[in-house]
């Protein structure tokens, strides 16, 4: 059926295959207008992509998302003390809030996280009175009258470089980083610790969580994923792999090992089994727009919290509930570890989280209407719409189902971002990037 | 034996029903697991455990949720089938392939151990992580930490040299390093060592206290000639 929100029915009708990235995409993050779009891949490559202009010209090509820049973000490294290669693979991006006409993103590995500009240039000098045109300097004899370089137009060139990186901060593998809304501090996660940076220092950070016990035997939980409070600077959020959920306030403690608030439902007795733990172990936390609601995705669930219900969650979605009773399969093949992203809309009414088979699902909080789609180019060409699907579990089969056994259980979609805005998505299936748009109703209510 | 696990066609999940079917606990659609929780796990699942977390630390750098999560879903196992465990180790191996065949297929020596052996080699995993750790720690919380070089981790230790520490135990490890000069009791908590005999004599019972033969033997050692002398000590 469609997806409504808000005022009519929302169809998924446009899709633009932006790229094809030479390497498994590891994260994709819009901008916070939306203009950008940037993918971290295994490789160590960001892409950032941005949306064209609408133009009147070509009306049938508005808003649609080009390469903008590439660039090699981080190198495999060898760790001599410990002999271990560190892997270039981009966990995160996150961007920070545009200050001035550069803009700025933070990507991190496992281990170094590192702060690029990126800034545009459209014009360059020419007539020196020193060099020629190739740079070459001049025969000063046949200088014999001083000019004033002018700017001139040029191609435009997008240049990024380097600005810090906060290395050697972490012994575990970082799993989050988030930018604080005071857009001078930002904190990284990994497994046991969590971090607290300024921007602009790079040689130490701050210890704001530390879940490692004394005798490493006695470990049994660990970070999977942690987020700023998008309005409260002191606030942030951080998730475990038992499924519960911690919300600090940094003002109450230089270590914010006890938490403010603890937020977790209490396991199901009749739903029970041996991997309870796992599949209730939270893979990604995101605030809602508003700042009122956590998103959390676990294996076989979207959940959304309420900031002030710790009890349990206000709303629950099953994502593929069908998979409940392969457990014991997906164990043996480890796809139960696998770690699904969700995403919000941008009026907090739609959310959003991938699956196997290269399909993603999104559920309407309003209408509780949820919606089944693929991202893969056998089933979408440009500006065709986007057919719901449906996997069946016996029982009556439709034309166009899939039965559960024969899902593809190695075409995840892991990652997925929702634009700030609008109405357009960013789905990552292995290496391939998807944009949908939404093109009857693209302004947000 | 995951690397088959990953590579498996569609076809050969048909194959694998079996074992869905063997885990008849977990399916909440069982009649009796609506009223009941989990009843003892079989030692498919256990092998196949204990399987995932012999993997997961030969990985270099382990991931350290999976870890977690498959050592508290194995501990988790291993409560429900207590009372078994308890009794004296399980039958030897000519039992456990006709339950695991597929599983064990592709195992090495270790995995084809009784279930005394596997219990061992878990235990053996969790004393690791009290291996030495030559920490150069970040310092007590809350306060800014420095840049330096991150510590050592035991779990982090676990990773290259797991293989040869599960199977000798920790004292394989140190076996070509002669520690017999450590062996003494001289070489204790060096405050202790070296504290002054007090004056009213052998009396104290709580500090380990130097004789004179030992306080010979300490000089003997400090100058070299003992350590000479020493003939090769039980290491070699």
């Amino acid at each position: 059926g469609d997806l409504r929100s808000g005022g009519g029915s929302v169809d998924v009708c446009r899709e633009r295959l932006a790229g094809l990235v030479a390497d498994i995409i590891s994260t994709v993050e819009f901008n916070h207008t939306g203009e950008l779009l940037a993918t971290g891949d295994k490789g160590g490559r960001v892409v950032i992509f941005q949306r064209e202009p609408e133009s009147k010209n070509a009306p049938h090509s508005q808003g649609e998302y080009d390469v903008y820049s590439t660039f090699q973000s981080h190198e495999p490294e060898f760790d001599y003390l410990k002999s271990l290669e560190i892997e270039e693979k981009i966990n995160k991006i996150k961007w920070l809030p545009q200050q001035n006409a550069a803009h700025s993103l933070l990507s991190t590995n496992d281990k170094t996280i590192k702060l690029w500009k990126i800034t545009e240039r459209d014009k360059r000098p020419e007539g020196y009175n020193l060099k020629d045109e190739e740079g070459k300097l001049k025969d000063l004899s046949t200088v014999t009258s001083l000019q004033v370089p002018v700017l001139k137009p040029m191609d435009l060139m997008v240049e990024v470089s380097p600005r810090r990186i906060f290395a050697n901060g972490h012994t575990y593998h970082i799993n989050s980083i988030s930018v604080n809304s005071d857009c001078e501090t930002y904190m990284s996660a990994d497994d046991l610790r969590i971090n607290l940076w300024h921007l602009a220092i790079t040689d130490r950070s701050f210890n704001i969580v530390d879940i490692k016990p004394a005798n490493m035997e006695d470990l049994t939980e660990v970070i999977t994923a942690s987020e700023f409070h998008p309005h409260h600077c002191n606030l942030f959020v951080y998730s475990s792999s038992k499924g519960s959920l911690r919300l600090c306030d940094m003002r109450a403690a230089a270590l914010c090992d006890k938490h403010s608030k603890l937020f977790e439902e209490p396991e199901d007795p009749s739903n029970r089994s041996f991997f309870s733990e796992i599949i209730s172990s939270v893979s990604d936390v995101k605030f809602s727009h508003s700042g009122r609601y956590m998103l959390t995705r676990d294996y076989l669930t979207v959940k959304v919290w309420d900031l002030n219900m710790e009890a349990r969650p206000i709303e629950t979605y099953q994502v593929h509930d069908y998979l409940r009773s392969k457990l014991c399969s997906l164990y043996e093949n480890d796809c139960i570890f696998d770690k699904f992203e969700c995403a919000w809309n941008g009026s907090d009414s739609v959310i959003m989280t991938g699956a196997y088979n290269n399909f993603f699902r999104m559920f309407d909080r309003n209408t509780k209407r949820d919606v089944t789609l693929e991202a893969s180019r056998e089933s979408s060409k440009p500006r065709a719409v986007l057919k719901p699907r449906r996997v069946c579990v016996g029982g009556k089969r439709r034309r166009d189902d899939i039965s559960v056994d024969s899902l593809d259980f190695t075409k995840k979609i892991l990652h997925t971002a929702w634009h700030p805005a609008e109405n357009i998505i960013a789905i990552a299936a292995t290496n391939n990037l998807y944009i949908f748009q939404d093109k009857v109703n693209s302004d947000m209510h | 034996m995951l690397s088959k696990g990953l590579k498996r066609k569609r076809e050969e999940e048909e194959e694998k029903e079996p074992l869905a079917v063997d885990a008849w606990w977990l399916d909440p659609g069982h009649a009796a697991v609506a009223e009941a929780p989990p009843a003892v796990a079989s030692s498919s699942l256990f092998d196949l455990s204990v399987l995932k977390l012999h993997h997961s630390l030969q990985q270099s750098e382990p991931d350290l949720r999976h870890l977690v999560l498959v050592v508290n879903t194995l501990r988790r196992i291993q409560a429900s089938m207590a009372p078994a465990a308890a009794l004296p180790p399980v039958p030897s191996p000519p039992a456990a392939p006709s339950v695991a065949d597929n599983l064990l297929a592709s195992s090495d020596a270790a995995l084809s151990a009784s279930m005394a052996s596997l219990l061992e080699d878990l235990s053996h995993i969790e004393g690791l992580s009290q291996a030495p750790q030559p920490l150069a720690d970040e310092g007590p919380p809350g306060r800014s930490i420095g840049g330096a070089a991150p510590s050592l981790g035991a779990l982090d230790l676990l990773g290259p040299a797991t293989g040869c520490l599960l199977d000798d135990g920790l004292e394989g490890l140190f076996e070509d390093i002669d520690t017999s000069m450590y062996d003494n009791e001289l070489w204790a908590p060096a405050s202790e060592g070296l504290k002054p005999v007090p004056e009213d004599g052998p009396g104290k019972e709580e500090a380990p206290e130097l004789d004179e033969a030992e306080l010979d033997y300490l000089m003997d050692v400090l100058v070299g000639t003992q350590a000479l002398e020493r003939p090769p000590g039980p290491g070699r």
